[in-house]
């Protein structure tokens, strides 16, 4: 019986899915590996299949959100009891899958984090205080530190699993800081371990300042949505 | 009294589009009452200016449009905020088809993969 799942939500990526399917593999060959297309125009979907991965294909595109939402949906009924969460386009480091799963022996989430002692990774800017504001109204509403709650890099257990496949948000930054604010409201343990992300492309970072002003926007507005929200509001059933 | 005219026939012309629509089936019943309702009562005010200044009047307006006017924004405010409540409900909806989809695609795919091929 399977166990460990990796969910790689993947939009229009057929320039990497491949490769990054074989990396998960060769670090985790006891791992299921399932590729969520959400709604891919290229020719994902075909690449993922042929890399041997489980390819859920959405009909159109919902975002990150509701491609993880299927994955967990997906992991909740055939019953995995553990999920990882790898970015299709080759920023994640498999080897930190171990460190992620190892977590979750005594959390129930654990998002990998970007910032740390040894690591490589900067913001500056509005982007930075819009991070550094996430990061501080997380781990107070959490009771112990989330530093990088925009990462996409975690894993979750069975109660994490449980919770996500009901409700787990579409909208903006909601597939990050939303279902940790979720998360959080529904009395779930959630840690972070270091890791190590790379970059595809240079000059990602650094947008004008007024992207970075809707971005920090934006995420107040998350951030305040999912706290005003009802505790585990459960629309629709997912058994 | 050409404002009246206008106004009649702006409603008159509401009813008829709405009638139209609903019987084409472009347009769900509870809509229809909506607007049929917002139509008639705009009809009604403009052949009896007279209704709507006594209303005005004993609730301390002066001018009867205004009245009219304040009235007809806060409708369509909470016809606008209503609207956006059912489009928020089948995004949410159409979400959770979209993940069911995907599921029963892939086991579909997985179980056509399994059956024993000799048929065809």
């Amino acid at each position: 019986m399977a166990h460990l799942l990796i969910a790689i939500p993947a939009w229009n990526e057929e320039g990497s899915i491949a490769a990054v399917i074989e990396k998960v593999r060769l670090h985790r060959p006891d791992a299921d590996i399932v590729v969520v297309n959400d709604g891919s125009t290229d020719s994902t979907a075909s690449l993922a299949e042929k890399a041997g991965a489980t390819v859920l294909s959405l009909p159109f595109n919902v975002g990150v959100g509701g491609a993880m939402r299927t994955a967990f949906l997906y992991a909740h009924r055939t019953g995995y009891s553990a999920l990882v969460q790898v970015d299709a386009d080759g920023q994640h480091d498999p080897a930190d899958v171990d460190a992620l799963i190892g977590g979750l022996a005594d959390a129930d989430i654990v998002v990998g984090t970007r910032f740390h002692p040894t690591s490589m990774y900067f913001v500056g800017g509005p982007r930075r205080w819009a991070m550094v504001l996430l990061s501080k109204a997380l781990s107070r509403m959490n009771g112990s530190v989330i530093s990088d709650p925009t990462s996409g890099f975690r894993s979750a257990g069975p109660k994490a699993i449980r919770l996500f496949a009901v409700n787990y948000p579409a909208e903006y930054l909601g597939d990050t800081v939303g279902s940790l604010s979720i998360a959080i409201r529904n009395d779930l343990v959630i840690h972070e371990a270091p890791v190590t992300m790379y970059y595809r492309a240079i000059g990602r970072p650094s947008k004008n300042a007024l992207w970075s002003a809707l971005y920090l926007g934006r995420a107040s507005l998350a951030l305040m949505a999912t706290i005003l929200q009802r505790k585990a509001p459960t629309k629709g059933d997912a058994s | 009294m050409s404002a009246q005219i206008l106004s009649a026939l702006a409603a008159v012309i509401t009813i008829v589009l709405v009638f139209d629509m609903l019987r084409r089936g472009l347009l769900k019943e509870k809509y229809a009452v909506l607007w049929l309702f917002f139509a008639g009562a705009a009809l009604f005010f403009a052949i009896f200016p007279s209704v709507l200044s006594k209303i005005s009047s004993s609730l301390g307006v002066v001018n009867p449009a205004n009245l009219l006017f304040f009235v007809t924004i806060v409708l369509l405010v909470v016809v606008s905020v209503q609207l956006s409540y059912e489009l928020s409900r089948h995004e949410a909806r159409i979400r959770r088809l979209a993940e069911e989809i995907a599921l029963l695609e892939e086991r579909l795919r997985r179980l056509l993969a399994q059956e024993p091929h000799d048929g065809d």
